[in-house]
């Protein structure tokens, strides 16, 4: 399997509107069975850079190519089974059950009145296993939650059968265990599949954990590409989302305030995860000056936070906040 | 798996649906001034001789026409009620709210007004079948032409709200270029317009009932040939073409063929109001569906029931009174809906 095969590639691309141009001298390229990650601050380009690889849009300039062929001359026809799309469009028709509204994706395939022959019933079985969506087959769009709805997309997605599935902001409405679910999904997919899957999102946790591949919007109007590891360690990462208040926390991978980046002059010891919480709590409250151990031990079931100097302890983390931030105000 | 035990109950309700349809159609021809019995009826229609000739030629010469012309306006109003709702995603999109029968109005009208004594609404009854195919066309033409006009605005706007208040605005505007014409014209002019817009059934001869049925077939069977396109735009329209749906030739299409099946049933039987957009909904609401395979042959016959019944009740059983159907339908109509919109509350989610 040659796993750097390219299928889409974007060279010299400039994308925009006749009066502004939006990201300009993009050289782009998605790879075969990989997750990669558009990722970039909100109205970035994102929607439109996506409009364009997909053919709806004209390119300003520069060219893109899907299997050797320029996008702009492939019919809508043939596009339809080459690349599928989940929008962000809100969906209406509460009426439709998510079996037809699957069933739906199989539109560039059959017939003119649109009769599902053995093999499309097969494979809209498989899309809706293996997005979990079977067990709601029957319930109408009208009853699911956001969740639900999305994953039902994406098996839609599944059944028109293309090798390559973008994504434009899939978790945006979405709660952050379904967030997990939906990329994990889709990780699975690209890895099992062997789909070309190209998410948009402006989330940076997700696009670090499980995307294979980073396409990461500069504030320069350019996109640098990369895996995440790779874009976080040469600054990329922090250079597309930073600002004078917002810098990335290397140990941590995530981004924070500035001006809680100081770090607590306390000493914690006891179980690893303990302190990690503790400390994560104590940050947050903000403590400088005074200089204190906490020991964190088990005593029976219950954990306890005792202080060192003082021998005081307390039953949660909260209590102890609370009797620090008292004894930093007497001073 | 799934979508055979529904499809099995789909046929079924269809079943019943042409059951009731055929009981409405026997009742419509029975019932009115003169009462006639079913049976005879029934034997009337097979050609066989019955012992009232009155009978016979009251049910084939008055009452036949009559009530064919009752479902093919049931069913084309229906139906163009059902694409409008797709194509605008807008449960409350209908030929009547978007302008579609006010610009069939206004070509009637004018020929009507503007072509003077030789061809007034009186003389419609009197018309050759070319005259017929005149009030067809200025109709469908009428009718046309306003939803061109909504379809290049809707291409600036994506918003569905506003496409139907930009709808009710043209028609507005369409209803203003009447009544102007209206008031510069005849009055006897006038009073034949006004008796067209009341909406009637009756005045369709049997010749001109031959060219609105093949109009009227048509346009249903274009809708048909439509259903795939037409569910595939429930998506939304960035779906339907990211699918391969080639989106302005599907819209065109669309509005063509409503503005046939529309037009031609405003030429002849005056603007009837509240079918286009109840029966979709009554329809989709009974059968709990989306699938334009399934709505389509439904709508056709709730419209065609729906129509059947009001023409029943506006002949007044019993009595010579005859009411004008387009108060009746909306008379009958709107109590129907608010009963289901309350009882089923799915109205809002059905779309």
């Amino acid at each position: 399997m040659g796993s750097e095969l390219q299928i889409l590639t974007a060279k010299n691309l400039t994308v925009g509107y006749k009066k502004k141009q939006v990201l300009s001298a993009l050289d782009l390229t998605l790879k075969y069975g990989k997750l990669t990650c558009l990722l970039g601050p909100n109205g970035a380009g994102k929607s439109t850079l996506i409009r364009t690889l997909t053919g709806i849009q004209k390119g300003l300039s520069g060219s893109v190519t899907l299997d050797g062929k320029e996008v702009e001359t492939i019919s809508s026809k043939e596009l339809a089974r080459k690349i599928s799309l989940v929008l962000t469009d809100r969906l209406t028709p509460g009426n439709l059950t998510v079996y037809a509204l699957v069933s739906l994706g199989r539109f560039p395939y059959t017939s003119w009145i649109g009769t599902l022959k053995d093999l499309d019933k097969e494979l809209i079985h498989w899309a809706m296993e293996v997005t979990g969506t079977l067990k709601f087959a029957d319930r109408h769009i009208g009853e699911l939650s956001d969740g639900e709805k999305q994953k039902v997309m994406i098996a839609r997605a599944l059944v028109q059968d293309t090798n390559i599935i973008i994504l434009d902001e899939p978790t945006a409405h979405l709660d952050s265990p379904n967030r997990i679910e939906i990329f994990h999904l889709l990780h699975t997919l690209a890895k099992d599949t062997d789909k070309t899957i190209l998410i948009s999102t402006h989330e940076i946790d997700m696009a670090i954990e499980h995307g294979d591949d980073m396409w990461l919007v500069m504030p320069e109007k350019n996109i640098n590409t990369g895996i995440p590891e790779d874009l976080i360690l040469n600054g990329a990462l922090e250079k597309a989302f930073g600002s004078e208040q917002l810098s990335f926390d290397y140990a941590k991978g995530r981004f924070t305030r500035k001006s809680q980046l100081q770090e607590v002059s306390l000493n914690v010891i006891g179980d690893p995860i303990h302190v990690k919480w503790t400390k994560s709590a104590l940050e947050r409250a903000v403590f400088g000056s005074a200089e204190k151990s906490i020991e964190i031990e088990k005593v029976g079931e219950a954990i306890q936070w005792k202080i060192q100097e003082t021998g005081k302890t307390f039953n949660s983390i909260e209590l102890l906040i609370k009797h620090l931030t008292l004894d930093e105000n007497k001073h | 798996m799934t979508g055979v035990l529904s499809s099995g109950l789909k046929s079924r309700s269809i079943v019943l649906l042409l059951a009731l349809v055929v009981i409405l159609f026997l009742l419509d021809l029975g019932l009115g001034s003169v009462r006639i019995p079913v049976w005879d009826t029934i034997n009337v229609l097979l050609g066989k001789e019955i012992e009232n000739p009155a009978w016979q030629a009251i049910i084939l010469k008055i009452r036949l026409p009559r009530s064919i012309t009752a479902v093919l306006v049931g069913a084309a109003l229906s139906v163009g009620g059902l694409q409008m709702q797709t194509l605008f995603r807008n449960p409350l999109a209908g030929p009547s709210v978007l302008g579609i029968t006010a610009g069939a109005s206004l070509g009637v009208a004018a020929v009507m007004l503007a072509a003077g004594s030789v061809t007034t609404a009186f003389s419609i009854r009197q018309l050759d079948i070319g005259g017929s195919w005149l009030i067809i066309i200025a109709s469908t033409v009428g009718a046309a032409v306003v939803l061109l006009m909504i379809l290049a605005i809707s291409f600036k706007i994506k918003d569905n709200v506003v496409m139907l208040i930009v709808g009710i605005m043209v028609a507005n505007i369409t209803i203003a270029i009447v009544s102007i014409w209206q008031y510069f014209s005849d009055p006897e002019q006038i009073q034949e317009y006004v008796l067209w817009t009341f909406g009637s059934l009756g005045g369709v001869t049997n010749d001109q009932l031959g060219v609105l049925s093949l109009i009227v077939l048509a346009g249903l069977f274009m809708t048909f040939l439509l259903s795939k396109t037409l569910n595939v735009l429930l998506l939304g329209e960035n779906y339907a073409q990211s699918m391969g749906l080639n989106i302005r030739r599907s819209r065109i299409l669309i509005i063509a063929v409503t503005s046939i099946l529309a037009g031609a049933i405003t030429g002849f039987c005056g603007p009837i109001g509240f079918v286009g957009i109840a029966v979709p909904h009554l329809t989709r609401s009974f059968l709990n569906t989306s699938d334009h395979r399934v709505l389509i042959p439904s709508c056709v016959l709730v419209g065609a029931m729906l129509m059947l019944f009001c023409d029943i009740i506006s002949q007044v059983p019993g009595s010579t009174t005859v009411l004008p159907v387009n108060a009746i339908t909306a008379m009958i109509g709107s109590p129907i809906v608010i009963w289901i919109i309350v009882k089923r509350r799915n109205l809002k989610s059905s779309f």
